[in-house]
């Protein structure tokens, strides 16, 4: 389990403490405070803190003092002082002194949490020791990536080699393969999963708001433009940014990215600061980047500086094996979020499950369970709350008795095997019907 | 765990159906009976000239002392821009496994950073904050799954990322499995 990071708070404002305080709780961190130094170096003699954060200007001992006096006691501990008016004077005796980092009150919300993180990060990374970096590193869950199939597993040892690694990745697959999933168990597994992981849906983007979308814009840089606004490559400073769709972006797109991914910098519209941001790129897309490259649509330079390592998601199709597990997973999924109690599926519907080609891929099979779950009795789910009947002929049918059998054995099971009404709905006689079932030696699943 | 009654209290003006949808998704995502109710307050007390926002910890504090029969949780929705005195702004705000907690719609808009409106974003941003915020107050801290709603958000986009519900782990730490 991982540790509890603990953080000092030293203020002399009550209403500075009890900010931080709920702050800091609310991550989950281990939160103690103190009103003026000397009570805070009473505090660390019987307990110990990862982090303390404190004031300069307080009554009495300042925290210059204070954090000349900890770090006397102990070294490697993490000072951030926290002041309300920063002058470079301050902010350089501080760090001389040893200080991991000041921050200027009142601070923006994103700066003190990148703020803790790196010092969180500072602290992972000391406790790590050799033991610990001997032992098997199991991948970090994330939720809906589910599979145990050869496929599966490969993918899976590929996002666990390419996640401590720097990288730019593509992820290539077809759409519902969850290729978003892959990028964010990348994110989760690397050194870099303490910042966030930023997504951009680039076919979702047009080149007008691109600019602000990505590089974000200054307070008053057009009417309306009220606040700051940070762009996606500033957002992932020190995390991943994942590009989806990335074969849609137009030309002047694929220039201006490829300028920033070069230089990790960028301006903010209507700024004239440079800002730099530490990020990670992965991509995914659905097409052959390779093949538009030779096309010439889509930048040779771009798609090397991209394609460093590529994982590709194998289709379903191509998984069966994992079909069943991430059916019980999105049974689970559903009846949670719909308030139901867990139901079951029968072996005939699992079975047809498997047998189903998913040309939407995963995307659809979770559509089809949510479906299920909806319309079914509540019981368990069978063939007849899974919308298969339209879909599944295009997709098994090899030859026109193929599709002439799988489509009559559609239509018997959507009528429960009632030979009248599925006579009537595929307008035939009973006797045709009849004969066609024969003919095809079609038989209800419990008969089989 | 039974799962108390939940009550939202709008202060200021709000669209009768932008409530009603917020409410639909709380009642569904907690499973519980939910409340909706219509607060008066004067603003004028807890704000601030100096930064020209409002409050957040006063306003906090004062959600919580209006008592509300059998109501379990309680969540304050404000239209205004809160601070606390150490953040330059925030979404919103709770006690941690109290009974209390408040979010804004102010800084939810696009309309705030000079982007086109787009009340889908602001709904479904407004409705993964009140869900957050009452998160913390059945005690959950932040969580590490990057779509679970109690995920931390420091800016408007960060909202985006997540979704309106909570992972099976939160799920599973206030009993609604």
């Amino acid at each position: 389990m991982a540790k509890k990071i603990s953080i000092l708070i030293v203020d002399d404002e009550e209403s500075v403490r009890e900010s931080l305080y709920s702050w800091f709780i609310e991550d989950g961190y281990r939160v103690e405070c103190a009103e003026n130094a000397r009570k805070a170096l009473t505090i660390l003699e019987s307990d110990q803190f990862d982090i303390v954060l404190a004031d300069i200007k307080m009554p009495g001992m300042d925290g210059l003092e204070m954090l000349r006096r900890i770090k006397a006691h102990k070294k490697d501990s993490i000072v951030i002082v926290m002041t309300a008016f920063a002058t470079v004077d301050t902010a350089v005796k501080a760090l001389k002194d040893g200080a991991f980092d000041y921050i200027t009150k009142p601070f923006d919300p994103d700066d003190l949490t990148h703020l803790i993180r790196n010092a969180t990060k500072q602290i992972s990374l000391a406790d790590e020791n050799e033991t610990l970096k001997s032992q098997v590193i199991s991948l970090e869950n994330v939720e809906d990536l589910i599979g145990n199939s050869e496929a599966m597993r490969n993918v899976l040892k590929e996002v666990e080699n390419v996640a401590q690694t720097n990288s730019s990745v593509i992820i290539t697959g077809e759409s519902g393969t969850g290729k978003e999933l892959v990028a964010r168990a990348i994110h989760a597994n690397s050194p870099r999963k303490f910042f966030p992981f930023v997504s951009v849906h680039c076919g979702a983007l047009t080149e007008s708001l691109l600019e602000s979308e990505l590089f974000g814009h200054e307070k008053g840089a057009f009417t309306g433009a009220m606040y700051n606004r940070k762009g996606r490559f500033e957002m992932a400073d020190s995390g991943s940014i994942f590009l989806d769709e990335i074969a849609t972006i137009s030309n002047k797109m694929q220039v201006e990215l490829l300028r920033v991914l070069e230089s990790k910098t960028f301006i903010r519209v209507g700024g004239n600061k440079e800002i730099s941001s530490d990020f990670r790129v992965i991509c995914a897309t659905n097409k052959d980047l390779k093949g538009m490259v030779e096309k010439g649509t889509f930048r040779e330079d771009l798609f090397y500086r991209l394609n460093v390592v590529n994982i590709h998601i194998p289709p379903l199709r191509e998984r069966k094996t994992d079909i069943p597990l991430l059916v019980d997973y999105f049974i689970k999924k559903y009846c949670i979020s719909m308030n139901k109690s867990p139901i079951g599926i029968d072996s005939a519907a699992l079975k047809r499950l498997q047998e189903f080609n998913f040309p939407g891929n995963i995307r659809e099979l979770e559509n089809m369970i949510e479906r299920a779950i909806v319309v079914g009795d509540g019981k368990k789910i069978s063939l007849k709350d899974l919308p298969l009947e339209k879909t599944m002929v295009s997709n098994s049918a090899e030859s026109l008795d193929d599709f002439e059998r799988a489509f009559i054995l559609q239509i018997l099971i959507k009528y429960s095997w009632n030979i009248s009404r599925t006579a009537k709905a595929l307008k035939v006689d009973r006797v045709t019907l009849y004969n066609k079932i024969k003919k095809y030696d079609l038989k209800p699943a419990d008969q089989q | 765990m039974n799962l108390q009654n939940i009550t939202l209290i709008s202060f200021g003006y709000f669209e009768k159906t932008f409530l009603e949808q917020i409410a639909d998704a709380v009642a569904g995502e907690f499973h519980c009976g939910l409340n909706l109710k219509e607060g008066h307050i004067d603003l004028s007390e807890f704000y601030d000239a100096g930064r020209r926002q409002y409050n957040g910890n006063s306003l906090l504090k004062y959600v919580d002392m209006i008592q509300i029969p059998e109501a379990g949780k309680t969540l304050g929705l404000f239209n205004v821009d809160l601070f606390i005195p150490i953040l330059t702004y925030i979404f919103g705000q709770a006690f941690l496994g109290g009974r209390t907690g408040i979010a804004s719609l102010y800084r939810l808009s696009n309309d705030r950073y000079g982007i086109i409106g787009d009340d889908g974003f602001l709904l479904d941003r407004f409705t993964k904050e009140v869900i957050h915020e009452l998160g913390h107050t059945f005690g959950l801290i932040h969580c590490n799954q990057p779509t679970c709603v109690m995920r931390s958000s420091t800016y408007v986009e960060d909202i985006d990322q997540k979704d309106r519900h909570f992972c099976l782990k939160c799920r599973e730490s206030i009993g609604i499995l």
